[in-house]
């Protein structure tokens, strides 16, 4: 039986992944999960220097999902480098790790600087809604999204996710504008811009104010996007947006997703992604196939 | 053996006030392993909450294989868990963070132990812990809960915010009614009372330890919602940020900026 699956390249044991952000780079739920059981390990986003995030409230628990405002805090590239990417090493998965910046520099730094590190893939965070300086700024418009992924292609060594936003009125349009300018494969979807009011203390549930909406009450809106932009590039997607079973991640795969990522759920399953690499497996046996290949966007 | 995610069983639940409940939890490898001071991550039974509630441990009796929490319900999943009887089902993870360094005290000195409001739970495992001179001081609003079982640890001072009940104001107050003396203290409670404590013990020269408390998500130093401000960079965020749930939720007062 085949979990193998291909992306620009880099073959992955199977199609599970973690979502950047809510896996940090591992070392605390590799506590508790077998991080060689997972297809890759997406790093939280790193940027060239360290960022402090936002101040807290950084999430609040909305019905069936979550709203975060992290912030984007990360250690930088050089701690980064020097004490996640060496941890990570100790698996057999692949390493693919989420890059941010407030500037097309910032981004393109980041990308020069993990050129000659022991990095699978690197994925562009053009979609965080979270932070008043790049991010989502990059992710909004089609012209400026073709632009960001040729500057990132002419530095990268490794193969160049771009991660999407669906706050946007045509995900197709921006999925189109990376293809062309050159990106290997497209994450989606990032969070959906929400916001939530504390009724006792009258004020926003996030210090923030909005914060990006994740976990099983988008799913819906992610495999519409996914299925969407299956349709309207060529290049490989990984899908992601409140994966939390099997049967979802059956879901995106169905519509078009060569890989999944499970991010969310890891909150409140810490072995959600062990359990969906398993899952993946049975339901092949079940239904008397022998290839994860068969089943990517077999939906139409 | 690291933190685990686990189905527990609950052995028993009271109501202590109006809304706040004592529930003893089966769970034998985590009743052997849990310090004072450390918290578990309760998850609700309702798919349509994601996020665990992070409850500090109250009491640990390893004997038995039971940990004790008691909270109070401000929700609908700690309203859920309200509910909850002999024999149920409960999701938990733990145990997670750092306790108290309760190797700090010691004989011969003289320690505060501090609880306000809900944050009095985790003092009483810390008590039973602690080998020094106690003076337990607890802040209520008004209803007082779990003071009549410090007894047998140290001194009791109470203070209430209506008077009802021992010193009138808040534990602060209580220390400067009884002109209480100390050389460490331990304190978990609302942010406002840490905040005064930190410049209290700064003032006298006094160690100090603050329980901090915030939003979660992941409850194990992934997720990053529930940083708090520290006052030198920290080796982990290279950021002046720390992680309540990893690296505390206990620190010393002039680590952290309230």
């Amino acid at each position: 039986m085949n979990l193998k699956v291909n992306l620009a390249g880099v073959e992955l044991k199977n199609p599970v992944m973690t979502a950047s952000g809510t896996f940090g780079s591992g070392a605390e739920y590799g506590e508790m999960v077998d991080l060689n059981k997972l297809g890759a390990v997406v790093t939280k986003g790193v940027a060239n220097v360290p960022w402090p995030g936002n101040p807290t409230p950084r999430i609040a628990e909305t019905y069936g999902g979550m709203i975060n405002a992290i912030g984007l805090q990360n250690p930088g590239m050089e701690v980064f480098i020097k004490r996640d990417i060496p941890f990570l090493k100790q698996y057999d998965t692949k390493i693919i790790v989420n890059v941010c910046g407030k500037t097309t520099e910032d981004y393109l730094e980041v990308v020069e600087r993990l050129g000659d590190e022991p990095v699978d893939m690197l994925e562009i965070n053009i979609s965080c809604p979270n932070v008043k300086e790049g991010g989502i700024a990059f992710g909004q418009d089609p012209k400026a999204v073709e632009a960001i992924t040729r500057e990132v292609k002419k530095y990268a060594k490794q193969p160049v996710i771009m991660k999407l936003s669906p706050n946007v009125t045509d995900i197709a349009e921006m999925a189109r504008a990376a293809e062309a300018g050159g990106a290997d494969v497209l994450s989606l979807i990032n969070t959906l811009t929400g916001m939530k009011i504390d009724v006792n203390k009258r004020t926003f549930a996030v210090a923030n104010r909005t914060g990006g909406l994740s976990g099983p009450a988008v799913k819906p809106v992610a495999v519409r996007m996914v299925y969407q932009v299956a349709n309207a590039v060529k290049v490989p997607i990984i899908g992601m947006g409140g994966i939390s079973n099997t049967e979802d991640a059956l879901e995106f795969i169905l519509a078009g997703a060569t890989a999944v990522s499970v991010g969310t759920a890891n909150f409140y399953n810490p072995y959600a992604t062990v359990e969906i690499a398993q899952g993946l497996e049975a339901y092949l046996r079940k239904n008397q196939m022998d290839d994860i290949n068969q089943l990517i966007g077999a939906v139409r | 053996m690291a933190q685990k995610k686990v189905t527990a069983c609950v052995a028993g639940q009271m109501r202590l006030t109006e809304d706040v409940y004592s529930m003893w939890i089966e769970e034998p490898e985590m009743a052997s392993q849990a310090k004072p001071g450390q918290f578990i991550s309760v998850y609700t039974k309702d798919g349509a909450k994601l996020l665990p509630r992070p409850i500090s441990i109250c009491e640990i009796n390893p004997a038995d294989g039971q940990l004790r929490i008691v909270y109070r319900v401000v929700g609908a999943g700690t309203e859920e868990f309200s509910h909850y009887q002999a024999g149920d089902s409960i999701e938990i993870m733990g145990p997670l963070g750092n306790g108290f360094p309760v190797e700090t005290a010691g004989e011969g000195r003289k320690a505060f132990l501090i609880g306000g409001g809900i944050g009095i739970p985790p003092m009483l495992e810390l008590a039973k812990q602690l080998n020094c001179e106690k003076q337990v001081i607890l802040g209520y609003r008004d209803v007082l809960f779990l003071q009549d079982e410090f007894e047998p640890y140290g001194t009791v001072y109470v203070a209430t915010e209506d008077g009802s009940a021992g010193t009138k104001g808040n534990v602060l107050d209580a220390i400067n009614e009884n002109d209480l003396k100390a050389d460490v203290i331990y304190a978990c409670g609302p942010t406002p009372m840490l905040r005064a404590l930190k410049a209290y013990a700064a003032e006298k020269n006094i160690e100090c330890y603050l329980s901090l408390e915030e939003k979660m998500a992941c409850g194990i130093g992934a997720c990053l919602a529930c940083v708090c401000k520290t006052k030198e960079i920290d080796e982990h965020s290279q950021v002046h940020n720390k992680r309540i749930c990893k690296d505390g939720p206990v620190f010393r007062a002039e680590e952290v900026e309230l």
